[in-house]
Protein backbone atom coordinates (compact mmCIF):
# COMPACT_ATOMS: atom_id res chain seq x y z
CA UNK A 1 0.00 0.00 0.00
CA UNK A 2 2.82 2.61 1.01
CA UNK A 3 4.56 1.08 -1.97
CA UNK A 4 1.91 2.00 -4.17
CA UNK A 5 1.41 5.17 -2.77
CA UNK A 6 4.88 5.90 -3.08
CA UNK A 7 4.93 5.31 -6.74
CA UNK A 8 2.16 7.04 -7.56
CA UNK A 9 3.87 10.45 -6.00
CA UNK A 10 6.84 9.79 -7.58
CA UNK A 11 5.25 9.22 -10.99
CA UNK A 12 3.30 12.69 -10.39
CA UNK A 13 6.68 14.14 -9.55
CA UNK A 14 8.03 12.92 -12.87
CA UNK A 15 4.85 13.80 -14.95
CA UNK A 16 4.93 17.29 -13.33
CA UNK A 17 8.69 18.11 -14.10
CA UNK A 18 8.03 17.25 -17.60
CA UNK A 19 4.82 19.24 -18.40
CA UNK A 20 5.72 21.03 -21.26
CA UNK A 21 5.56 24.65 -21.04
CA UNK A 22 3.96 26.89 -23.71
CA UNK A 23 6.32 28.88 -26.30
CA UNK A 24 5.40 32.08 -24.78
CA UNK A 25 6.63 31.59 -21.11
CA UNK A 26 9.72 29.74 -22.48
CA UNK A 27 10.76 32.71 -24.65
CA UNK A 28 9.97 34.74 -21.67
CA UNK A 29 12.35 32.87 -19.35
CA UNK A 30 15.28 31.62 -21.23
CA UNK A 31 15.40 33.61 -24.78
CA UNK A 32 14.54 37.74 -23.51
CA UNK A 33 18.01 37.44 -21.16
CA UNK A 34 19.91 38.45 -24.82
CA UNK A 35 17.18 38.54 -27.48
CA UNK A 36 15.23 41.27 -25.44
CA UNK A 37 11.63 42.09 -23.84
CA UNK A 38 10.51 42.55 -27.56
CA UNK A 39 12.83 40.10 -29.13
CA UNK A 40 14.82 42.82 -31.10
CA UNK A 41 18.37 41.42 -29.55
CA UNK A 42 18.74 44.16 -26.77
CA UNK A 43 18.20 42.24 -23.76
CA UNK A 44 19.69 42.90 -20.70
CA UNK A 45 22.98 40.67 -21.30
CA UNK A 46 24.60 42.00 -24.37
CA UNK A 47 26.47 45.32 -23.09
CA UNK A 48 29.77 43.44 -23.46
CA UNK A 49 28.99 41.07 -26.18
CA UNK A 50 31.53 40.57 -28.79
CA UNK A 51 28.26 39.27 -31.41
CA UNK A 52 25.24 40.75 -30.97
CA UNK A 53 22.03 38.40 -30.33
CA UNK A 54 20.01 37.69 -33.36
CA UNK A 55 16.94 40.22 -33.69
CA UNK A 56 14.00 37.83 -34.03
CA UNK A 57 11.82 40.67 -35.49
CA UNK A 58 14.12 41.16 -38.67
CA UNK A 59 12.09 39.24 -41.37
CA UNK A 60 15.18 39.47 -43.52
CA UNK A 61 17.22 37.85 -41.65
CA UNK A 62 15.03 34.96 -40.39
CA UNK A 63 13.32 33.88 -43.32
CA UNK A 64 16.93 32.97 -44.43
CA UNK A 65 17.10 30.46 -41.73
CA UNK A 66 15.15 27.21 -41.94
CA UNK A 67 13.05 25.43 -39.06
CA UNK A 68 15.83 23.27 -39.37
CA UNK A 69 18.56 25.65 -38.70
CA UNK A 70 16.87 27.40 -36.00
CA UNK A 71 15.93 24.28 -34.34
CA UNK A 72 19.49 22.91 -34.32
CA UNK A 73 20.75 26.42 -33.09
CA UNK A 74 18.30 26.50 -30.04
CA UNK A 75 18.79 22.73 -28.95
CA UNK A 76 22.55 22.79 -29.88
CA UNK A 77 23.96 26.22 -29.21
CA UNK A 78 25.25 28.65 -32.01
CA UNK A 79 28.47 26.92 -32.54
CA UNK A 80 26.22 23.94 -34.04
CA UNK A 81 25.26 26.50 -36.64
CA UNK A 82 29.26 27.70 -37.18
CA UNK A 83 27.88 30.84 -35.07
CA UNK A 84 28.72 32.19 -31.90
CA UNK A 85 29.12 30.37 -28.37
CA UNK A 86 27.54 33.22 -26.67
CA UNK A 87 23.89 31.47 -27.82
CA UNK A 88 23.65 28.52 -25.59
CA UNK A 89 22.51 24.67 -26.15
CA UNK A 90 19.44 24.39 -24.41
CA UNK A 91 18.86 20.57 -24.48
CA UNK A 92 19.35 20.63 -21.38
CA UNK A 93 16.27 23.02 -20.56
CA UNK A 94 13.64 22.55 -23.42
CA UNK A 95 12.51 19.26 -24.71
CA UNK A 96 12.21 18.91 -28.58
CA UNK A 97 8.97 19.00 -28.44
CA UNK A 98 9.41 22.31 -26.56
CA UNK A 99 11.54 23.50 -28.97
CA UNK A 100 9.62 22.87 -32.04
CA UNK A 101 7.31 25.76 -30.48
CA UNK A 102 9.74 27.86 -30.38
CA UNK A 103 10.45 27.99 -33.82
CA UNK A 104 6.90 28.80 -34.14
CA UNK A 105 7.08 31.14 -32.34
CA UNK A 106 9.90 32.74 -34.05
CA UNK A 107 8.04 32.65 -37.18
CA UNK A 108 5.19 34.86 -35.40
CA UNK A 109 7.67 37.46 -33.71
CA UNK A 110 9.80 37.66 -37.29
CA UNK A 111 5.75 37.61 -38.99
CA UNK A 112 8.34 35.66 -41.73
CA UNK A 113 8.43 31.96 -42.96
CA UNK A 114 11.61 30.46 -44.62
CA UNK A 115 12.28 31.76 -48.04
CA UNK A 116 10.18 34.50 -48.35
CA UNK B 1 26.11 16.38 38.66
CA UNK B 2 27.89 15.25 35.89
CA UNK B 3 24.62 14.48 34.27
CA UNK B 4 23.59 18.10 35.23
CA UNK B 5 25.97 19.48 32.77
CA UNK B 6 25.29 16.74 30.16
CA UNK B 7 21.51 17.60 30.81
CA UNK B 8 21.89 21.80 30.51
CA UNK B 9 24.49 21.50 28.01
CA UNK B 10 21.91 19.39 26.05
CA UNK B 11 18.94 22.11 26.87
CA UNK B 12 21.53 24.63 25.48
CA UNK B 13 22.31 22.85 22.38
CA UNK B 14 18.24 22.19 21.81
CA UNK B 15 17.50 25.90 22.75
CA UNK B 16 19.63 27.50 20.25
CA UNK B 17 19.00 24.82 17.36
CA UNK B 18 15.32 26.06 18.18
CA UNK B 19 16.01 30.15 17.98
CA UNK B 20 17.81 29.52 14.41
CA UNK B 21 14.67 27.17 13.61
CA UNK B 22 12.50 29.76 14.87
CA UNK B 23 14.49 32.43 12.88
CA UNK B 24 14.55 30.76 9.56
CA UNK B 25 10.69 30.18 10.12
CA UNK B 26 9.67 33.25 11.13
CA UNK B 27 11.82 35.89 9.16
CA UNK B 28 12.80 33.73 6.13
CA UNK B 29 10.65 30.98 5.04
CA UNK B 30 8.34 33.81 3.36
CA UNK B 31 10.85 34.46 0.50
CA UNK B 32 13.36 31.45 0.95
CA UNK B 33 12.26 27.77 -0.06
CA UNK B 34 13.72 26.19 2.90
CA UNK B 35 12.19 22.59 2.70
CA UNK B 36 12.59 21.47 -1.32
CA UNK B 37 11.95 20.58 -3.78
CA UNK B 38 13.32 23.17 -6.52
CA UNK B 39 10.64 24.74 -8.54
CA UNK B 40 9.08 22.22 -10.92
CA UNK B 41 7.52 24.37 -13.23
CA UNK B 42 8.20 28.34 -14.62
CA UNK B 43 5.70 29.54 -12.47
CA UNK B 44 6.84 28.03 -9.57
CA UNK B 45 10.24 29.18 -10.76
CA UNK B 46 9.79 33.04 -11.85
CA UNK B 47 7.92 33.20 -8.27
CA UNK B 48 10.55 32.81 -6.12
CA UNK B 49 11.47 35.65 -4.18
CA UNK B 50 14.50 34.11 -2.70
CA UNK B 51 17.20 31.97 -3.70
CA UNK B 52 16.42 28.56 -2.20
CA UNK B 53 17.92 27.44 1.17
CA UNK B 54 17.10 23.89 1.32
CA UNK B 55 20.23 23.09 -0.24
CA UNK B 56 22.31 25.60 2.13
CA UNK B 57 24.78 22.38 3.43
CA UNK B 58 25.56 21.83 0.05
CA UNK B 59 26.41 25.03 -1.43
CA UNK B 60 27.67 27.94 0.91
CA UNK B 61 30.76 28.76 2.32
CA UNK B 62 29.75 28.60 6.23
CA UNK B 63 31.89 31.66 7.15
CA UNK B 64 30.27 33.91 4.08
CA UNK B 65 27.01 32.96 4.92
CA UNK B 66 28.01 34.44 8.62
CA UNK B 67 29.32 37.30 6.94
CA UNK B 68 26.94 38.18 4.08
CA UNK B 69 23.79 38.12 6.51
CA UNK B 70 25.34 40.86 8.64
CA UNK B 71 26.31 42.89 5.67
CA UNK B 72 24.27 41.58 2.38
CA UNK B 73 25.20 43.05 -0.18
CA UNK B 74 23.61 42.46 -3.97
CA UNK B 75 24.79 39.60 -5.77
CA UNK B 76 22.24 39.02 -8.56
CA UNK B 77 21.95 42.28 -10.27
CA UNK B 78 18.90 42.01 -12.00
CA UNK B 79 17.39 40.30 -9.02
CA UNK B 80 15.66 36.72 -8.43
CA UNK B 81 13.83 36.32 -11.95
CA UNK B 82 15.16 39.10 -13.95
CA UNK B 83 11.85 39.33 -15.76
CA UNK B 84 10.60 41.21 -13.23
CA UNK B 85 13.03 44.18 -12.88
CA UNK B 86 13.52 45.03 -16.63
CA UNK B 87 12.27 48.01 -18.85
CA UNK B 88 12.84 48.77 -22.46
CA UNK B 89 15.29 51.48 -22.76
CA UNK B 90 16.55 53.78 -25.75
CA UNK B 91 19.75 51.18 -26.38
CA UNK B 92 17.90 47.90 -25.25
CA UNK B 93 16.41 46.53 -22.04
CA UNK B 94 17.55 47.99 -19.10
CA UNK B 95 17.04 46.78 -15.47
CA UNK B 96 15.06 48.47 -13.38
CA UNK B 97 16.93 49.05 -10.25
CA UNK B 98 13.95 50.78 -8.03
CA UNK B 99 12.20 47.27 -8.04
CA UNK B 100 15.44 45.31 -6.17
CA UNK B 101 15.21 45.53 -2.33
CA UNK B 102 17.82 45.90 -0.02
CA UNK B 103 18.39 42.30 2.31
CA UNK B 104 17.08 42.26 5.96
CA UNK B 105 19.98 42.43 8.56
CA UNK B 106 21.30 39.93 10.87
CA UNK B 107 22.79 40.26 14.28
CA UNK B 108 26.43 39.06 14.39
CA UNK B 109 24.74 36.39 17.23
CA UNK B 110 21.78 35.50 14.94
CA UNK B 111 23.72 35.37 11.89
CA UNK B 112 26.05 32.72 13.10
CA UNK B 113 23.33 30.44 14.55
CA UNK B 114 21.37 30.84 11.05
CA UNK B 115 24.27 30.04 9.40
CA UNK B 116 25.00 26.97 11.41
CA UNK B 117 21.55 25.68 10.84
CA UNK B 118 21.62 26.31 7.48
CA UNK B 119 24.64 24.12 6.81
CA UNK B 120 23.16 20.43 8.44
CA UNK B 121 20.58 21.32 5.22
CA UNK B 122 22.20 18.82 2.54
CA UNK B 123 19.96 16.94 0.97
CA UNK B 124 22.32 16.91 -2.69
CA UNK B 125 25.58 14.89 -0.82
CA UNK B 126 25.15 12.52 -3.72
CA UNK B 127 25.85 15.31 -6.25
CA UNK B 128 28.51 16.86 -4.20
CA UNK B 129 30.20 13.31 -4.26
CA UNK B 130 30.58 13.18 -8.11
CA UNK B 131 33.12 16.28 -7.94
CA UNK B 132 37.01 15.94 -7.52
CA UNK B 133 38.30 19.20 -7.74
CA UNK B 134 42.14 18.86 -7.77
CA UNK B 135 44.39 21.47 -6.84
CA UNK B 136 45.92 23.77 -9.44
CA UNK B 137 46.21 26.98 -10.57
CA UNK B 138 45.39 29.13 -13.85
CA UNK B 139 46.47 32.54 -14.77
CA UNK B 140 43.53 35.22 -14.79
CA UNK B 141 43.95 35.89 -18.86
CA UNK B 142 43.94 32.02 -19.11
CA UNK B 143 40.85 31.28 -17.24
CA UNK B 144 38.90 34.60 -19.16
CA UNK B 145 39.90 32.89 -21.96
CA UNK B 146 38.41 29.82 -21.15
CA UNK B 147 35.15 30.79 -19.43
CA UNK B 148 34.36 34.01 -21.96
CA UNK B 149 35.74 33.09 -25.47
CA UNK B 150 35.03 28.84 -25.30
CA UNK B 151 31.90 28.91 -23.44
CA UNK B 152 30.77 31.98 -23.32
CA UNK B 153 29.44 32.32 -19.52
CA UNK B 154 30.21 36.23 -19.68
CA UNK B 155 27.13 36.84 -21.42
CA UNK B 156 24.89 36.04 -17.97
CA UNK B 157 27.75 36.82 -15.01
CA UNK B 158 30.11 39.31 -14.30
CA UNK B 159 33.52 38.33 -13.73
CA UNK B 160 34.31 41.75 -12.51
CA UNK B 161 31.71 44.65 -11.26
CA UNK B 162 32.20 46.18 -14.78
CA UNK B 163 32.23 43.48 -17.16
CA UNK B 164 29.79 40.64 -18.46
CA UNK B 165 25.70 40.10 -18.39
CA UNK B 166 23.16 40.76 -15.74
CA UNK B 167 20.49 37.78 -15.65
CA UNK B 168 22.80 35.80 -13.63
CA UNK B 169 24.58 35.92 -10.17
CA UNK B 170 27.80 37.66 -10.01
CA UNK B 171 30.86 35.51 -10.18
CA UNK B 172 33.55 37.78 -9.18
CA UNK B 173 32.98 36.11 -5.64
CA UNK B 174 31.38 32.87 -5.99
CA UNK B 175 34.73 31.27 -4.36
CA UNK B 176 34.13 33.29 -1.79
CA UNK B 177 30.16 32.15 -1.21
CA UNK B 178 30.56 28.52 -2.95
CA UNK B 179 31.66 25.49 -2.29
CA UNK B 180 33.90 24.34 -4.82
CA UNK B 181 32.70 20.95 -6.14
CA UNK B 182 29.00 22.78 -5.17
CA UNK B 183 30.16 25.37 -8.47
CA UNK B 184 31.60 22.69 -10.28
CA UNK B 185 28.15 20.27 -9.66
CA UNK B 186 26.00 23.52 -10.89
CA UNK B 187 27.70 24.06 -13.98
CA UNK B 188 27.98 20.28 -15.15
CA UNK B 189 24.30 20.02 -15.13
CA UNK B 190 22.61 23.35 -13.98
CA UNK B 191 19.03 21.36 -14.28
CA UNK B 192 19.90 18.71 -11.66
CA UNK B 193 19.40 21.37 -8.73
CA UNK B 194 17.21 23.65 -10.30
CA UNK B 195 15.01 21.82 -13.07
CA UNK B 196 14.14 25.59 -14.34
CA UNK B 197 16.79 28.00 -14.11
CA UNK B 198 17.92 30.11 -17.06
CA UNK B 199 21.23 28.62 -17.36
CA UNK B 200 22.04 26.65 -20.31
CA UNK B 201 23.67 23.05 -19.30
CA UNK B 202 26.68 23.88 -21.73
CA UNK B 203 28.41 19.96 -21.40
CA UNK B 204 31.67 21.82 -20.29
CA UNK B 205 34.47 19.08 -20.28
CA UNK B 206 35.91 17.92 -17.04
CA UNK B 207 39.20 19.44 -18.03
CA UNK B 208 37.30 23.12 -18.10
CA UNK B 209 35.08 22.56 -15.08
CA UNK B 210 38.36 22.37 -12.96
CA UNK B 211 39.82 25.33 -14.90
CA UNK B 212 36.17 27.68 -14.12
CA UNK B 213 36.53 26.86 -10.42
CA UNK B 214 40.25 27.61 -10.56
CA UNK B 215 39.39 30.55 -12.25
CA UNK B 216 36.88 31.45 -10.06
CA UNK B 217 39.69 31.24 -6.83
CA UNK B 218 41.37 33.75 -8.80
CA UNK B 219 38.63 36.13 -9.41
CA UNK B 220 37.59 36.31 -5.42
CA UNK B 221 41.40 36.40 -4.03
CA UNK B 222 41.39 39.85 -6.66
CA UNK B 223 38.13 40.97 -5.29
CA UNK B 224 38.94 40.55 -1.47
CA UNK B 225 42.09 41.95 -2.29
CA UNK B 226 40.14 44.91 -3.77
CA UNK B 227 37.77 45.31 -0.51
C1 LIG C 1 11.71 39.72 1.35
C2 LIG C 1 12.31 38.47 0.94
C3 LIG C 1 13.48 37.91 1.75
C4 LIG C 1 13.53 37.64 3.09
C5 LIG C 1 12.46 37.88 4.15
C6 LIG C 1 14.82 37.03 3.33
N1 LIG C 1 15.52 36.96 2.17
FE1 LIG C 1 17.35 36.14 1.93
N2 LIG C 1 17.36 36.72 -0.02
C7 LIG C 1 16.32 37.33 -0.68
C8 LIG C 1 16.74 37.65 -2.03
C9 LIG C 1 15.92 38.34 -3.10
C10 LIG C 1 18.08 37.22 -2.15
C11 LIG C 1 19.01 37.37 -3.35
C12 LIG C 1 19.84 38.59 -3.13
C13 LIG C 1 20.78 38.90 -4.26
O1 LIG C 1 20.97 38.08 -5.16
O2 LIG C 1 21.34 39.99 -4.28
C14 LIG C 1 18.43 36.63 -0.87
C15 LIG C 1 19.66 36.06 -0.60
C16 LIG C 1 19.97 35.38 0.57
C17 LIG C 1 21.19 34.66 0.79
C18 LIG C 1 22.32 34.53 -0.22
C19 LIG C 1 22.05 33.32 -1.02
C20 LIG C 1 22.52 33.35 -2.43
O3 LIG C 1 22.68 32.28 -3.02
O4 LIG C 1 22.70 34.43 -2.99
C21 LIG C 1 21.11 34.12 2.03
C22 LIG C 1 22.15 33.26 2.71
C23 LIG C 1 19.86 34.54 2.61
N3 LIG C 1 19.19 35.31 1.68
C24 LIG C 1 19.42 34.20 3.86
C25 LIG C 1 18.28 34.73 4.46
C26 LIG C 1 17.91 34.51 5.84
C27 LIG C 1 18.70 33.68 6.82
C28 LIG C 1 16.75 35.19 6.03
C29 LIG C 1 15.96 35.31 7.33
C30 LIG C 1 16.65 35.95 8.40
C31 LIG C 1 16.38 35.82 4.78
N4 LIG C 1 17.34 35.52 3.86
C32 LIG C 1 15.24 36.58 4.58
C33 LIG C 1 15.09 37.60 -0.17
C34 LIG C 1 14.74 37.49 1.17
C1 LIG D 1 22.03 32.25 -20.30
C2 LIG D 1 22.58 32.72 -19.05
C3 LIG D 1 23.71 31.93 -18.42
C4 LIG D 1 24.84 31.42 -19.03
C5 LIG D 1 25.23 31.47 -20.49
C6 LIG D 1 25.62 30.84 -17.96
N1 LIG D 1 24.99 30.99 -16.76
FE1 LIG D 1 25.73 30.42 -14.95
N2 LIG D 1 23.99 30.99 -14.07
C7 LIG D 1 22.94 31.62 -14.71
C8 LIG D 1 21.87 31.80 -13.76
C9 LIG D 1 20.52 32.43 -14.06
C10 LIG D 1 22.31 31.26 -12.53
C11 LIG D 1 21.52 31.17 -11.21
C12 LIG D 1 20.88 29.83 -11.22
C13 LIG D 1 19.95 29.53 -10.09
O1 LIG D 1 20.37 29.56 -8.93
O2 LIG D 1 18.79 29.22 -10.38
C14 LIG D 1 23.66 30.77 -12.76
C15 LIG D 1 24.47 30.20 -11.78
C16 LIG D 1 25.80 29.89 -11.94
C17 LIG D 1 26.69 29.48 -10.88
C18 LIG D 1 26.31 29.39 -9.41
C19 LIG D 1 26.39 30.78 -8.86
C20 LIG D 1 25.59 31.06 -7.62
O3 LIG D 1 25.85 32.10 -6.99
O4 LIG D 1 24.69 30.28 -7.28
C21 LIG D 1 27.92 29.27 -11.45
C22 LIG D 1 29.21 28.86 -10.72
C23 LIG D 1 27.80 29.50 -12.87
N3 LIG D 1 26.48 29.90 -13.13
C24 LIG D 1 28.81 29.37 -13.80
C25 LIG D 1 28.61 29.46 -15.17
C26 LIG D 1 29.58 29.02 -16.16
C27 LIG D 1 30.95 28.48 -15.86
C28 LIG D 1 29.00 29.22 -17.38
C29 LIG D 1 29.56 28.87 -18.75
C30 LIG D 1 29.80 27.45 -18.97
C31 LIG D 1 27.69 29.80 -17.16
N4 LIG D 1 27.48 29.91 -15.82
C32 LIG D 1 26.84 30.20 -18.17
C33 LIG D 1 22.89 32.00 -16.04
C34 LIG D 1 23.82 31.65 -17.00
Amino acid sequence: MLNKLLFAALLACSLQAQAKESAADNYKTYCVQCHGMEGNGKGINIRDMSVNPRDHTDAKAMSGRSDETLFKAIKEGGSAISKSVLMPPWEGALSDEEIKDLVQHLRILCTCKFGT
Amino acid sequence: MMQRIIFSSLLFVSTTAFAADGILQKDCAACHNLTGPAAQTLKEAWAKKGPGLFYAGNKYRQEWLVSWLQKPQRIRPAGMYYGDHIKPGPKGDEIDTSTLKDHVVLTKADAATVAAELMKLKPHDDLIAKEKIEPGAISKDEGEKVFDKFWGCMACHLIEPGYGGFSGPELYTAAQRLQPEFMASFIRNPQAWEPKTWMPNKEVSNGNLQKMVHYFEVLSKETANAQ
